[in-house]
């Protein structure tokens, strides 16, 4: 697959991510891939530091920065207003963090999407509230720490499945993403801007700080979590028509926890215990992919 | 033409009238019958918007914040939970300084639960950084919503209308509804002073640091100082072309008046009438209606009140462990005068219940016979009226 993107940045350096940053490197290739005609919505997450503070911006798009949980329906205004103008060529877009699409901000998306609001909502998700300092999400896995799941108290629940309770609502288009598979990341942003009606990318957006991790080790984790089956590329059409779109080499789930500081308190047994959770979600997606195949 | 409307219908007229381009909205009682005319009118075509039917107030005002940065024009109406649900939001509006536009049911609030009139839902949001206007009749609804657009599209500033539950909200009065051309002549297309554009990319509501934080906020206190006399300039031009003017304050029989009785809202109407009997029987009573909230029209205030001897505020809310909120306001307003009068507070009507002729002259009576000086035991700052005998007990 070839990463078909223009050469324009829509982004500018000055951006104040931390290194390695896994939502600057999502943003960047978003943008490329939907150009000028866009109106950015972001409810409070690590990008609304990101973008820089007044007077600076570190985006060539227009944006609102607005309420943590409000990013579905500030994108639903945003829309009628444009509507009503006449403009139905510009794509609005969400960009929200895993706080503001799993909790939240969960309400306002399921509302709008429920009426099929003609917007695209991304998800840049680096599994808990990393801009606060490392709080947990439900989008954190099991078996992670953060600042409110400190030693013996690592998170014992599973991560929400985001895609799956959006595909619940029968959107047009649901999808994962990764920043380690750009070329995959683009072609999906394209063909979601090409839909009309509710559309909702999940990318995979890793976090070097609040997953105690080196920086350059960004990219190459965000790969292992898709080859070892934790965090599958797939895209699903109108609620029902599923599509993987990549068949991993199948990693065992350890070599993607070694490499991370917020799972070395895990045991083997835990880490049995992980892969087989992992297991058991990668054949529940592959029966669905079976049975109700694009 | 004028026609028998309720005085959410005269709402929904203004909304109507003043071509609103985006309306988004949550049912609660007593507001709904706000967003079912004009969501009647969107299906007729009567207006040409989009509603956008969405899942929380919360949402609904979102929404609209979404809506207005684009440059359009907005509406939405709320009630007591509703109103309170939005409150985060209501502070991003100002803050963004997006002139949308709100009609408020005054509701009580829970619990327990009450759908009846109390002010305290709208007068607890007054440091939200929103105009409020209060309405006395369905005629006054009418006017003051186009008014409020005119008001909040020339100070970029969010303006809420405020409207009693039931006793004008679901109450029919004759009401004169413009035409479309007298209203275009007095409300201009919406020519927004902020609105976001693919063509000159920018950012709203961004991060603002210490060094520009408090510039940013003293520039809303700025437009708020301005609104007082946009207010004056409007209501005159209202006057002009449709030959009714509000004021942000009303004097009656003031001039010479010993007593003065304060008021807000559909008790206000009650009030004309019990000053006239009095007037009548040779009382020298006076009253003052507040319409204009925030800002507070202090200056007027004075003016009518600063040689008066006696105000007795009926406020139908209560801040707890204070007084009645138009009292305060009084108070203060009043306190840097060398000679001031005394304030008298008294509670009446909260959660709906009746504030009759014989309320009001009771009021009257307590202020005139029992209280001469400032009361020194705080509580006398704001009397209950009407109240049966409670235990303070848990």
């Amino acid at each position: 697959m070839e990463l078909d993107v223009v050469d324009r940045e829509y982004m500018y350096s000055g951006h104040v991510a931390c290194p390695g940053c896994g939502a600057a490197i999502a943003m960047r290739f978003v943008l490329k891939a939907l150009e000028e005609k866009t109106v950015m919505v972001i409810p409070a997450c690590c990008w609304s530091i990101i973008a820089g503070s007044y007077p600076q911006c570190a985006l060539q798009i227009p944006a609102i920065h607005t309420a943590f949980e409000t990013g579905g329906a500030v994108a639903s205004g945003v829309r009628a207003a444009l509507d009503v103008k006449g403009d139905t060529e510009t794509t609005v877009i969400t960009w929200a963090g895993d706080g503001g699409t799993f909790d939240i901000g969960f309400q306002a998306l399921s509302g709008a999407v429920e009426r099929n609001e003609d917007f695209l909502y991304v998800c840049y998700d680096n599994e808990a509230y990393m801009n606060t300092g490392v709080q947990r999400s439900s989008s954190t896995p099991y078996g992670a720490w953060t600042t409110t799941t400190p030693s013996r108290e690592w998170k014992k629940m599973r991560k929400k499945n985001i895609v799956e309770a959006l595909v619940a609502h029968r959107i047009p288009y649901a999808a994962t993403a990764s920043i380690a598979y750009p070329e995959d990341l683009v072609a999906k942003v394209k063909k979601a801007r090409a839909i009309k009606g509710s559309r909702f990318i999940h990318i995979f957006a890793s976090c070097p700080t609040g997953w105690r991790m080196p920086s350059e080790m960004s990219i190459k984790i965000a790969r292992m979590a898709v080859q070892t089956n934790i965090f599958p590329l797939y895209e699903v059409e109108g609620g029902v028509r599923y599509t993987i779109n990549l068949n991993p080499r199948g990693y065992l789930v350890k070599e993607y926890f070694h490499l991370q500081g917020r799972f070395k308190h895990l045991t083997e047994s835990d880490l049995d215990t992980i892969q087989q959770m992992v297991n058991e979600d990668w054949e529940l997606l592959q029966r669905r992919a079976m049975a109700m195949s694009a | 033409m004028r026609k028998v409307l309720e005085g959410s219908h005269a709402v929904a007229e203004a909304v109507r009238l003043a071509g609103v381009h985006v309306v988004s909205a949550y049912p609660i009682t007593p507001q709904t019958h706000i967003v079912e005319r004009i969501a009647d009118f969107c299906a007729e075509g009567a207006m040409n918007a989009r509603f956008l039917r969405v899942e929380s107030e919360h949402s609904a005002l979102a929404a609209l914040i979404g809506a207005s940065s684009m440059g359009v024009r907005t509406f939405t109406a709320t009630s007591s939970q509703g109103l309170a649900l939005m409150h985060e939001l209501l502070h991003w509006t100002s803050g963004a300084r997006l002139p949308i536009v709100m009609a408020d049911v005054n509701r009580a609030l829970a619990p327990g639960w009450n759908i009846w009139c109390d002010q305290t839902d709208s007068l607890s949001q007054r440091d939200t950084g929103w105009i409020q206007l209060y309405c006395e009749t369905g005629q006054e609804t009418l006017d003051t919503t186009l008014l409020a657009f005119r008001l909040a599209e020339s100070v970029n500033l969010p303006v809420m209308v405020v409207l009693d539950a039931f006793f004008l909200s679901h109450t029919y009065e004759p009401v004169d509804i413009p035409d479309q051309e007298a209203v275009d002549a007095f409300l201009p297309p919406f020519r927004p002073r902020i609105a976001l554009s693919t063509a000159a990319p920018c950012a709203l509501s961004q991060m603002a640091p210490q060094n520009v934080y408090m510039e940013m906020r003293y520039s809303i206190q700025q437009a708020m100082e301005e609104a007082l006399g946009r207010f004056e300039e409007f209501d005159a031009q209202f006057d002009e072309l449709f030959g009714r003017r509000y004021g942000a304050v009303e004097a009656v029989c003031c001039e010479d008046a010993d007593i003065v009785l304060a008021t807000s809202g559909t008790i206000t109407g009650t009030a004309r009438q019990v000053v006239e009997e009095l007037r009548a029987e040779g009382q020298k009573v006076g009253l003052l209606k507040i319409k204009l909230f925030r800002p507070f029209p202090a200056a007027l205030v004075r003016e009518v009140l600063g040689p008066v001897r006696k105000v007795a505020v009926i406020d139908r809310n209560f801040s707890f462990g204070a007084t009645g909120i138009f009292a305060q306001e009084l108070r203060a307003a009043l306190y840097s005068l060398p000679r001031r009068p005394v304030v008298l507070g008294f509670i009446a009507g909260l959660g709906g219940r009746d504030v009759t002729e014989n309320v009001v002259r009771e009021i009257y009576c307590r202020a005139r016979d029992n209280l001469d000086s400032p009361p020194t035991d705080p509580r006398g700052e704001a009397v209950w009226v009407g109240l049966s005998e409670v235990s303070d007990g848990a």
